[in-house]
């Protein structure tokens, strides 16, 4: 490299003696592919997520106003106050019920798609479950509003069948009811549903593609029913992907903001709790403190997860 | 596999016994269409009770798919499936009397040996002590024992082999279906499980119906074999008739090796005008044409080819423009191999000569 004499015949075997030295030091090579990516994710990526959760730590004067920059506590106790745990504890309850709603939907569809479809029939069913992907995400929930409303296509669908008054009842249901579905815990439920269950079937969908066929064969020779042989074979191989659907169901409703801005109540969950302390209220450090609510119950929920033995079968 | 048998054993020979009806398995008239592809095409075979049943033909030949049927994976489209005595046709598999040894062994990877081969007894509910005492006793008849908390993806081929034996054995069902069980097993375990699963077919007493695309395999183990050609059978026997007599020439091809004579080729060497196989090793080469010994035909030819083989040679030979014959000689001490060119002199019995059905 320092020979700047250098003739034109010289650059191939400047070259080779460069790939020759990378051969002989896998290590170094490995370095150099590495480098860009793990500057990324470990400068840019973490770094701003360390720096985030590192204002947690601080708390805000509540007279002045100011962030006081020294390690404290204070910020996470008051997490513990009724009104933001009520806030943490609606959020995980809806994160839950559409993680559970989205694997019961998911599981049949997933399980038709592995072992049923040809490939030009797996290919519609692939487009179909990520078309909705492809357009704006608030678009679609804007839609979902207007499907939802009070004059929308549900109420009309229910007057034409006579059955109005049993929507007005599961509205009238307290909490999870409201004035209309699009401003109900219900509606927010379908639309988080509506929004994620990509994110869970393309896992579900992977892990059970992986199960050959030959297994299903011998439990049902072996004198398996076809129960026995979802819930012994197909439930526990195909149970990582389930686990992999649900980070990304649960992880992704924990910290949605918009959603439930556009459909749903008033009420705060997580995500807007942290929009709102760290925009108008100016309070970075309670919005640092609720971001790392969603960190640590995802990892609570991964350590039960592997404790069932999720990952056994990876 | 060639030990003492253990306890317990005697009870499930006994129920081995009590269901030897005569027949074990029928298939009657019995096609498979995928679409517009046949894989089976009207197939009707008997398997007797105890028999080490053979489905010899190369791949895509409808052995598998037979076996298949056997066992209830894929239904029929036409005919009858019987199970000792019993219409099985449109049974489930987990209704039906047989197991089967995959060929990819199927273990299922989440679950221990023990819990592999426990399996047929969990379905059914048997409690837990008798599970454990079975489960001991099929290790202990394939030669596990110790291995009952290791997961298969822990174990060598033949030990995943013999797991998947004894998981299908544990059931004690009159009927063990086996998909080209040893087809993923390099030559020499091969070679040994060979021996070792026709000891524990005789040991157990129990009916194997085995499908294999190796004569070699099929010939050495078999009772009886069927010689499968695109969805049909063209031959059932014992391993001698099906050799020694072979029906056509696909059989007398697949089966062993063949010099295949056309009608014209036969006629021109003084045979009858018929298609006509002659097995290599029947004919005898002779470097100096020596005396004509009665009941034998002879004819003269030049040596275009020779290939060692260790324990014997391969020689081509012409004898007339455009008939080539194999021959195979044994190599003993005293012979001398003659030379590529060589004139040499062929001569073999008239009874070696088997007439085939026309094509």
């Amino acid at each position: 490299m320092t020979d700047i004499t250098m003739t034109a015949a010289g650059w191939p075997r400047m070259r080779r003696k460069l790939s020759d030295g990378l051969f002989q030091h896998p290590v170094l090579f490995l370095l150099l592919l590495l480098a860009p990516p793990l500057i990324w994710l470990g400068i840019i990526y973490l770094g701003s997520l360390f720096a985030l959760l590192a204002q947690s730590f601080f708390y805000i004067d509540e007279f002045s106003g100011v962030v006081v920059r020294e390690f404290s506590l204070r910020t996470f106790a008051e997490l513990f106050t009724p009104a933001n745990m009520d806030i943490v504890l609606r959020t995980v309850v809806m994160a839950a019920t559409v993680t559970v709603a989205a694997a019961v939907i998911a599981f049949p569809l997933a399980y038709y798609m592995s072992h049923y479809t040809g490939p030009g029939m797996k290919a519609v069913f692939y487009l179909a479950v990520m078309l909705p992907l492809w357009s704006s995400y608030l678009v679609r929930v804007y839609a979902w509003k207007l499907i939802l409303a009070h004059e929308g296509i549900i109420s009309w669908f229910f007057a034409r069948l006579g059955l109005s008054g049993l929507l007005d009842g599961i509205l009238a249901i307290p909490i999870i009811g409201g004035a209309s579905l699009s401003v109900s815990y219900i509606g927010m439920f379908l639309v988080f549903l509506y929004i994620w269950l990509p994110f869970m079937i393309l896992p579900i969908q992977a892990a059970i593609e992986r199960i050959p066929r030959s297994l299903l064969d011998a439990s049902a020779d072996l004198g398996g029913h076809p129960g026995q042989t979802f819930r012994k074979i197909v439930l526990p191989l195909a149970f990582p992907g389930v686990v992999a659907g649900s980070i990304f169901t649960f992880s992704l409703t924990l910290g949605d903001y918009i959603i439930p801005g556009i459909i749903g109540s008033s009420r705060l969950v997580i995500g807007q709790a942290v929009y709102v302390h760290q925009g108008t209220a100016g309070n970075i450090p309670l919005a640092a403190a609720f971001s790392v609510v969603p960190i640590a119950i995802m990892a609570i929920y991964l350590t039960i997860a592997r404790r069932l033995g999720a990952f056994d079968a990876l | 596999m060639r030990t003492v048998l253990p306890l317990g054993d005697e009870l499930h020979r006994g129920a081995w016994r009590a269901l030897a009806l005569s027949t074990a398995v029928a298939l009657d008239g019995v096609s498979q269409q995928f679409g517009s592809v046949v894989a089976v095409d009207d197939v009707s075979l008997t398997v007797e009770s105890g028999e080490f049943f053979s489905l010899l033909g190369p791949s895509g030949s409808g052995k598998t798919t037979c076996l298949r049927m056997i066992a209830g994976f894929d239904l029929p489209t036409t005919g009858r499936i019987v199970i000792g005595g019993e219409d099985v046709t449109s049974v489930p598999p987990y209704r039906r009397t047989v197991n089967t040894v995959f060929q990819d062994y199927a273990l299922f990877p989440h679950m221990s040996v023990a819990e592999n081969v426990a399996y047929p007894l969990m379905v059914r509910g048997s409690d837990k002590r008798t599970r454990v005492q079975r489960t001991n006793e099929m290790l202990e008849l394939v030669q596990l024992s110790g291995l009952e908390n290791r997961r298969p993806g822990a174990l060598s081929g033949g030990q995943r082999q013999r797991v998947a034996l004894a998981r299908a054995l544990i059931n004690a069902p009159p009927v063990l279906l086996l998909d080209e069980p040893l087809g993923a097993l390099d030559l020499k375990l091969r070679q040994q499980m060979q021996i070792e699963l026709k000891a524990l077919q005789r040991q157990l007493g129990i009916t194997f119906i085995y499908v294999t695309h190796d004569q070699e395999e099929a010939l050495s183990m078999s009772d009886r074999l069927a010689v499968f050609r695109e969805g049909r059978i063209e031959q059932v026997g014992s391993p001698q008739s099906v050799y020694d007599t072979p029906k056509t020439a696909f059989v007398a091809g697949f089966v062993g090796s063949a010099n295949i004579l056309t009608r014209e080729q036969a006629e021109a060497l003084g045979l009858s005008p018929v298609t006509t196989a002659l097995r290599p090793e029947k004919i005898h080469l002779h470097i100096n044409g020596d005396g004509s010994q009665k009941g034998l035909v002879h004819c003269q030819g030049r040596l275009v080819g020779r290939q060692f083989l260790g324990i014997n040679t391969r020689f081509e030979v012409e004898i007339s423009q455009g008939l080539v014959l194999d021959v195979i000689r044994q190599n003993t001490l005293d012979q001398i191999l003659p030379e590529p060119e060589q004139q040499v002199t062929l001569s073999w019995r008239v009874e070696d000569v088997r007439m085939l059905e026309p094509v």
